[in-house]
């Protein structure tokens, strides 16, 4: 729990960042005391080092304190357009002007105001208590004299030594001095800064290794000279003087605030940056106020509407001015010789003035106050059904959805493009040890999601190709059975030590000593059970160390030169432990792709054992090491279809001779000090990395989480976009791809990267440019073939997908090249941008944004993902195990992926629906209301008398009206939640914006204007002069007024009557209780005499009278004709889907034809070419092709 | 809300309305009605052209009689009704000038809220004050048929809760008219408010500039062809501000006065749904929609256009 706002997209990059960025840490040294480089600090020495220089590690991260607060909140709120413009209304009230009293004007608005800056305050005081928890963490500081003591992080300064403990955060970017391992490394998580789970090793300069205990800090002096605070991550320059020894520092010995020890029992450090000035929290920014596409639009309305109010203000100022010039003289019953400045006849210009702006108050209807209150009120209301919802209720985690900030409720129906984070979100960040192809032979019985729905399709009748997906689904789910994290492997041939009775097992044997040995993780026993876990760096070896474990060989235990590992089956006299000598570790890289350990075992044996993928490994093999080649290639290409990912192993006996030539050469290129040493390493472990023998192949799930493929098959149906951005390796990144099926055998895959350094360089000598134009030049052309072929594409089934490196990525959001990449990835039914850091997240995201211009949801769980979260329209955290910086800067928290779907196709779907509707609604009977007080005027000489009472018009928006449309914006469903989830298409409705459209808009705004006109002169011509009762009384204004606005008061809920489709209790009550409210309002109003004219006015003058009966039935019919028309025309001759799907309904035609309703809810998917049913389509269509070849003899095989 | 069900709920508007609308009409056919405008009649010729003159001058009668032929035969109750054209009792500044505290309890209420007619120049409140009491209409008729006098009854024209509970028994005009800017009627001091029911209907602001208010009711029968006399005592200055006087004799029915629009109005929107329904129909039959037709959902058409 800490902020909220590390790691947004900062787009002015400060100059410190430039700098910091362009000056690579090798010749960074000569800056050091330059501009940019002038910090000092002193180190374990508190009195040289300025106390106030620096600032101390404290954070805030609150907008507001208790004295700013009343002002910049009550400044935020008037920044609101609307909200300006009631204040000024609310003020003038208070004059003469108005014509109504004060309070009816200033009450809304300081409700209004005051909910909002509540619920603006209760934000910043959670925001204050995370602030406080973080600063009152505590950690161990240097109090001189070689003592350490705890203190709050708040009171960390400057200089500081520190000592950091296991599994603690470290307070602030510190210096790396010395820690428990002899050799002065660490590990480190840096999930918080970058989504990355391994860990990564930070080393400590030699010259302060032999600071290793709290006494030697005792006389501890060194001066840091270095860069100023900058957001760059990954650089840092400085000068570490120590014993009059100046030493270049560099990232390496660099521990960032927020980042984790991990598998180190404690270090020391000195605190280089503090608070603010940290390196993670000078990336944070202020999270952006998102607003939703429709309340953007609403705001143009509310122009529009504010325009016209402005207009009929003119026409009724002018006409007042023009009526008191040359009229008023005449007016002997308004005493116009005694008039006062309102209504000068001498100076009508005057009076004109000041009658506008009486006009802009009485007209004021025309813009709802109560639509805000309304609007928000609804939106808590949605909010609170999203996070009540029981169907996205997580039970292992006991989280349910939450709807953050409730103002984009509507924008969940509006999704373009969906950006996902990939570890975390999609995957569980665990891998399961599938299955394995040892000596030619597969082994594991297990089958992957793909493959299980793909049996169970086939088995179902492959020939019926309408067949819905759902009950493969619904079967699939009940199928999940919990098994040991990181295992999924079962086969009796290879368990409980059965191997030994395999043909192959000497060769299974070197198998599985290959997965126990060749890896770098470290086992961690825990005291408590005995039993190990492996800190691994990624999880893939974590999983194979736990399947060897299975197969009987443990590896308990790493020293600095060996392995061992207890083998349970290898002897006869039980379980035996054994030490393997390691002698070399040639690492893995993404370049090498591959890893090799040389070791020595018991025997004395020299071997060399190396895993990597599949074409790399194959290309070294020994001629008399291909023997299981051809098998074990086609259970790669096996796994590789199931989703799995794959390695293969493979190793080599060494002779002690051979060995110690190679390793004399390999110490020397060790040792060599220059820029080609990289390449001097490579060279000469290509040298050893060869004549191997394959032993076999592994495949490993990468551990899906539950429902994601299922998730991704229907968002991808409702017609979203999915693109995948992670910062893991391409390789991982387009296995994963296929693990939720959005990459696929037979998709056309065009990968965009940046050639190698080497080749780079060539190009550039050749061409004579540098090396970065030519970088572009080579991605330029890559994008263009791309675009190319897919413009030559013929075949209508044909799938692209777009697969990005960081690196290309980089140069692909350039001004210049981004908008060809966006047509390019645009065109492709996937995307996978691999490699990208937080900061390239949101890049992307704003592109996709900016570039499409539709809504786009980012969703991650990682504080790797916080700039994207907080780039997108929606931004969506998971709220799963890892911290909670996603979710504290989402607008929507779920806590796994799969709530996505109906997060989206149901809630928002439905919020979309309600608020749009809401809002036509609200203008429609504004708009009715407001305009027939304008028609008034026009008849009482602009005079600015409204023909109503005071009170109508305040209860109108606050209790006449309100309830109706609040519930049909919380409760009004256009077709079930099922049907939602079975007709996925459905949703278009919402990115195409079909009920928010112009044409809606001022289909709704003519209804309003017609439905005024019939209001207003409808009744004025039948309570034009004639007497209303048999008893020949006439009306007065109080009687027109009463029966107008009763007529009004039917007609706009009518009206909603017949817009809502989902009538449940409640919404009678509202429609119908509404009416009746009014009813009973009049007639308790009528009861007391400060009514005025309103006096008994239902009971005595108008109840009575047939005529106002007749008349509110007459009015109510009219001014609901044309919506009716509107309606008849749109069932009987253009219906909407929903229409139909609803018809379906209410004819029971599902449950009679249940074939029609299967078929058409498979139809209703978009076309798509991802997911996982189009991978099923795909793979039917290649075993039909293969049936065809082969005759009708073969037979399937199905994988149980 | 299918089309079936739409155009069954036009046709049941339209089968009510249409009914009504002629019923309406009929009724409000039997309702008989004399209006006669009289402020230009009766200004005597000589001051046809300066009328201000006329009316201002109180030396000059103001007494005219007019002769009425009854058209219809017309049943008790009549009743007589003043118009005014171009009359703004809707003015917000008129509208606002009353109060209604001290037509109830006297003149210690009187206020602001009646200016600029709420003390005389002696500083004394005047009661009833406000610019609409001071503007009482004040023409008086009186009828005759031959030498007979028709009896017209000024009682109970006005609300009984008006008269009951907003105009004081005990409150009774003073200082009112006294001022040297004399407005409309004057009322008799020793009778209290509540009896007023001239002023009481009066202080009813009507809604539009052009207006009605009952001013009594004759309660014998006006046969066909008969001639009747009305003496009106034309006090009321309309002249200045251009506004017409006209006196109506109306009988009415259970809907009120004569309403010709009520009926129309029902009659074009019944037949408006009935046309409706009936075009929808023929829609509905000619290109048939069958209810949840899938063909007509949005993929499934995509697909066909392929």
């Amino acid at each position: 729990m800490r902020w909220s706002k590390l790691y947004t997209f900062n787009c002015f990059r400060g100059h410190h960042g430039d700098a910091g960025a362009d000056g690579p840490s090798s010749d960074g040294a000569g800056a050091v005391g330059g501009p940019g480089f002038s910090r000092v600090v002193h180190c374990n020495n508190p009195g040289l080092q300025k106390p106030l220089k620096y600032p101390t590690n404290y954070i805030t991260t609150t907008k507001y304190n208790i004295i700013t607060f009343f002002p910049k909140a009550i400044f935020e709120q008037f920044r609101r357009v609307a909200n300006l413009y009631f204040l000024l209304t609310a003020i003038l009230s208070l004059t003469p002007v108005c014509p109504f009293s004060p309070v009816s004007m200033i009450a809304p608005l300081a409700f209004v105001v005051g909910l909002s800056m509540l619920k603006e305050g209760l934000e910043d005081w959670r925001r204050f208590i995370q602030d406080m928890k973080v600063n009152n963490r505590k950690i161990a500081v240097h109090k001189g004299d070689g003592e350490f003591m705890y203190r709050h992080w708040e009171e960390l300064c400057v200089g500081d030594v520190v000592k950091v403990e296991k599994d603690q955060f470290f307070p602030a970017d510190l210096l790396l001095l010395s820690s428990s391992y002899e050799d002065g490394i660490c590990y480190v998580e840096t999930m918080n800064l970058d989504g990355e789970t391994n860990l990564k090793v930070k080393r400590s300069l030699e010259a302060t290794l032999p600071l290793e205990e709290d006494e030697s800090f005792k006389d501890f002096q060194a001066v840091i000279r270095c860069e100023d605070p900058n957001p760059s991550l990954y650089t840092f320059t400085g000068n570490f003087e120590y014993e009059r020894q100046v030493f270049a520092l560099d990232p390496g010995q660099i521990l960032l605030r927020d980042s984790k020890l991990r598998n180190t029992s404690f270090i020391y450090g000195v605190v280089i940056f503090t608070g603010h000035d940290s390196k993670v929290m000078q990336n944070s920014t202020e999270s952006p106020s998102k607003r939703s596409r429709i309340e953007k639009k609403m705001d143009l309305i509310i122009y529009i509407l504010f325009t016209v109010l402005m207009l009929i203000s003119l026409i009724s100022s002018i006409g007042f001015a023009v009526r008191i010039k040359l009229d008023l003289p005449h007016w002997w019953y308004l005493q116009p010789q005694k008039s006062n400045k309102l209504d000068d006849p001498s100076r009508p210009a005057l009076s004109g003035i000041f009658h506008l702006i009486t006009a802009l108050i009485l007209y004021g209807y025309l813009i709802p106050i109560s639509l805000y209150v309304s609007i928000e009120l609804v939106k808590v209301l949605q909010a609170h059904f999203i996070n009540q919802d029981i169907h996205m209720f997580d039970e292992e985690t006991g989280n349910t959805a939450q709807a953050r900030t409730s103002n984009l409720n509507e924008e969940l129906g509006q999704v373009h493009t969906v950006l996902s984070d990939k570890t975390g979100t999609l995957t569980c960040n665990q891998m399961d040890f599938l299955k394995c192809s040892i000596a030619g032979v597969s082994y594991g019985v297990g089958s992957s999601e793909v493959e299980i729905a793909a049996a169970k399709h086939m088995a179902s009748g492959y020939d019926d190709h309408d067949m819905p997906l759902e009950d493969i689904w619904e079967e699939n789910n009940e199928d999940e059975i919990e098994l040991v994290e990181g295992v999924t492997f079962s086969d009796d041939r290879l368990m409980h030590g059965n191997w030994t009775k395999e043909p192959n097992s000497s060769t299974i044997l070197l198998f599985f000593r290959i997965l126990a040995l060749c890896h770098t993780a470290i086992p961690e026993t825990n005291e408590a059970t005995g039993s190990i876990a492996y800190e691994a760096e990624s999880p893939d070896e974590g999983a194979f160390l736990v399947a060897a474990r299975e197969f009987g060989f443990e590896f308990f235990k790493r020293t600095q030169s060996s392995v061992f590992v207890r083998e349970k089956h290898t002897s006869p006299n039980g379980t035996t432990e054994r030490e393997f000598k390691i002698l070399n570790l040639l690492e893995f890289n993404s370049k090498r792709k591959r890893m090799t350990v040389i070791l020595k075992d018991e025997d004395g044996q020299i071997l060399l054992f190396c895993k990597g993928a599949d074409s790399i490994i194959f290309d070294r093999l020994a001629k008399n090491g291909r023997v299981y080649e051809v098998d074990t290639t086609r259970h790669l290409n096996d796994y590789g279809e199931a989703g799995l990912r794959t390695l293969a192993l493979s190793y080599r006996v060494l002779e002690e001779a051979e060995y110690s030539s190679w390793n004399a050469e390999f110490l020397r290129a060790k040792t060599s000090i220059g820029p080609d040493r990289e390449l001097q390493l490579e060279r000469v472990s290509d040298l050893i990395e060869r004549e191997l023998i394959l032993v076999g192949a592994t495949a490993v799930e990468d551990k899906l989480q539950k429902g994601v493929p299922q998730c991704i098959d229907r968002l991808a149906q409702a017609g979203l976009k999915i693109w995948v951005l992670t910062g893991d390796k391409m390789e991982t990144a387009i296995n994963i791809g296929y693990a939720c099926s959005l990459l696929r055998q037979g998709m056309k895959q065009i990968c965009l990267s940046i050639p190698t350094g080497d080749q780079v360089a060539q190009d550039a000598k050749k061409s004579s440019l540098t090396t970065e134009q030519a970088a572009k030049e080579s991605l330029l052309s890559q994008i263009a073939n791309g675009s190319q072929m897919v413009k030559l594409e013929k075949d209508p089934d044909a799938a692209f997908a777009l697969v990005i490196d960081g690196k290309a990525l980089a140069f692909a959001l350039e001004d210049n090249m981004k908008h060809m990449f966006l047509n390019l990835a645009i065109e492709c039914a996937s995307v996978i941008c691999c490699r990208v850091s937080p900061k390239q997240k949101a890049l992307v995201t704003r592109l996709v944004k900016e570039g499409i211009g539709q809504t786009t949801l980012a969703i991650g769980d990682g504080a790797n993902d916080v700039g994207m979260i907080q780039e997108a329209d929606i931004g969506v955290g998971i709220s799963g195990v890892e911290g909670m910086q996603a979710v504290m800067a989402s607008d929507f928290s779920i806590s796994q992926f799969r709530f996505l779907e109906r997060l989206l196709v149901v809630h928002g779907h439905w919020c979309y629906k309600r608020i749009a509707q809401m809002i036509c609604y609200f203008f429609y009977k504004n708009i009715a209301f407001g305009l027939t007080i304008f028609y008034f005027e026009a008849f009482a000489g602009f005079s600015g008398q409204s023909v109503y009472d005071d009170w109508f018009m305040l209860l109108f928006n606050v209790v006449l009206t309100s309830l109706p449309v609040i519930s049909l914006g919380v409760f009004e469903q256009d077709v079930s939640s099922e049907i939602c989830l079975q007709f996925p298409a459905l949703y278009q409705q919402g990115p195409k914006n079909l009920f928010f459209d112009w044409y809606r808009i001022l289909g709704w705004m003519g209804n309003g204007l017609y439905s005024s006109l019939a209001i207003f002169f409808l009744n004025l011509c039948i309570f034009y002069d004639q007497a209303i009762r048999a008893g020949g009384q006439t009306a007065d204004m109080a009687a027109v007024g009463t029966t107008m606005f009763t007529c009004i008061i039917w007609a706009v809920n009518m009206q909603i009557a017949l817009t809502m489709s989902h009538f449940t209790w409640i919404q009678h009550l509202f429609v119908w209780g509404s009416i009746t409210t009014w009813y009973v309002f009049i007639l308790a109003y009528g009861m007391t005499l400060r009514s005025g004219d309103n006096y008994q006015i239902l009971l005595e003058v108008l109840g009575p009278a047939p005529i106002y009966w007749a008349a509110t039935l007459l009015v109510t019919a009219a001014c609901n004709i044309p919506y009716l028309i509107h309606i008849s025309y749109q069932r009987s001759c253009n219906p909407l889907d929903h229409h139909v799907i609803q018809e379906i309904k209410y004819l029971k035609k599902d449950v009679e034809d249940q074939t029609m309703w299967k078929r058409e809810r498979s139809k209703a998917r978009q076309k798509t070419k991802i997911g996982f049913t189009a991978r099923v389509d795909a793979k039917i269509k290649q075993i039909k092709g293969k049936l065809h070849k082969k005759g009708p003899s073969l037979t399937i095989h199905t994988v149980s | 809300m299918t089309p079936g069900c739409l155009i069954a709920t036009f046709l049941v508007i339209g089968i009510i309305f249409v009914p009504f609308g002629l019923f309406c009409l009929q009724t409000s056919n039997h309702v008989a009605e004399i209006n006669r405008r009289y402020d230009v009649e009766c200004v005597p010729n000589a001051y046809r052209g300066n009328k201000q003159a006329y009316i201002k001058d109180s030396a000059i009668s103001k007494n005219c009689t007019l002769e009425v032929k009854v058209l219809d035969h017309m049943r008790a109750p009549i009743y007589v009704y003043y118009e005014l054209e171009n009359f703004y009792q809707n003015h917000r500044r008129y509208v606002k000038s009353r109060s209604d505290k001290q037509l109830r309890f006297g003149a210690k209420y009187t206020g602001e809220s009646c200016s600029p007619v709420q003390w005389d120049h002696n500083g004394f409140p005047i009661v009833p004050c406000g610019l609409i009491a001071w503007s009482l209409f004040n023409d008086t008729y009186d009828f005759t048929q031959g030498s007979k006098e028709i009896k017209v009854n000024r009682k109970n024209i006005s609300w009984k809760s008006d008269r009951e509970h907003k105009f004081g028994k005990n409150v009774f005009p003073s200082n009112f008219q006294n001022g040297s800017f004399i407005g409309g009627g004057k009322l008799d001091p020793t009778v209290p408010l509540s009896e007023q029911e001239d002023l009481i209907v009066w202080m009813r602001p009507s809604a539009l500039p052009k207006f009605r208010k009952l001013y009594g009711v004759i309660e014998e029968d006006l046969e066909v062809d008969e001639t009747i006399n009305i003496l009106i005592r034309n006090n009321y200055n309309t002249y200045t501000f251009g506004g017409k006087k006209s006196i109506v004799l109306s009988t009415a029915s259970w809907l009120g006065g004569k309403n010709d629009f009520l009926g129309y109005a029902y009659i074009v929107t019944g037949s408006m749904s009935i046309f409706m329904s009936i075009l929808f129909a023929l829609i509905h039959v000619k290109y048939p929609r069958p209810q949840g037709d899938t063909n007509r959902l949005s993929w499934n058409r995509k697909n066909s256009n392929n």
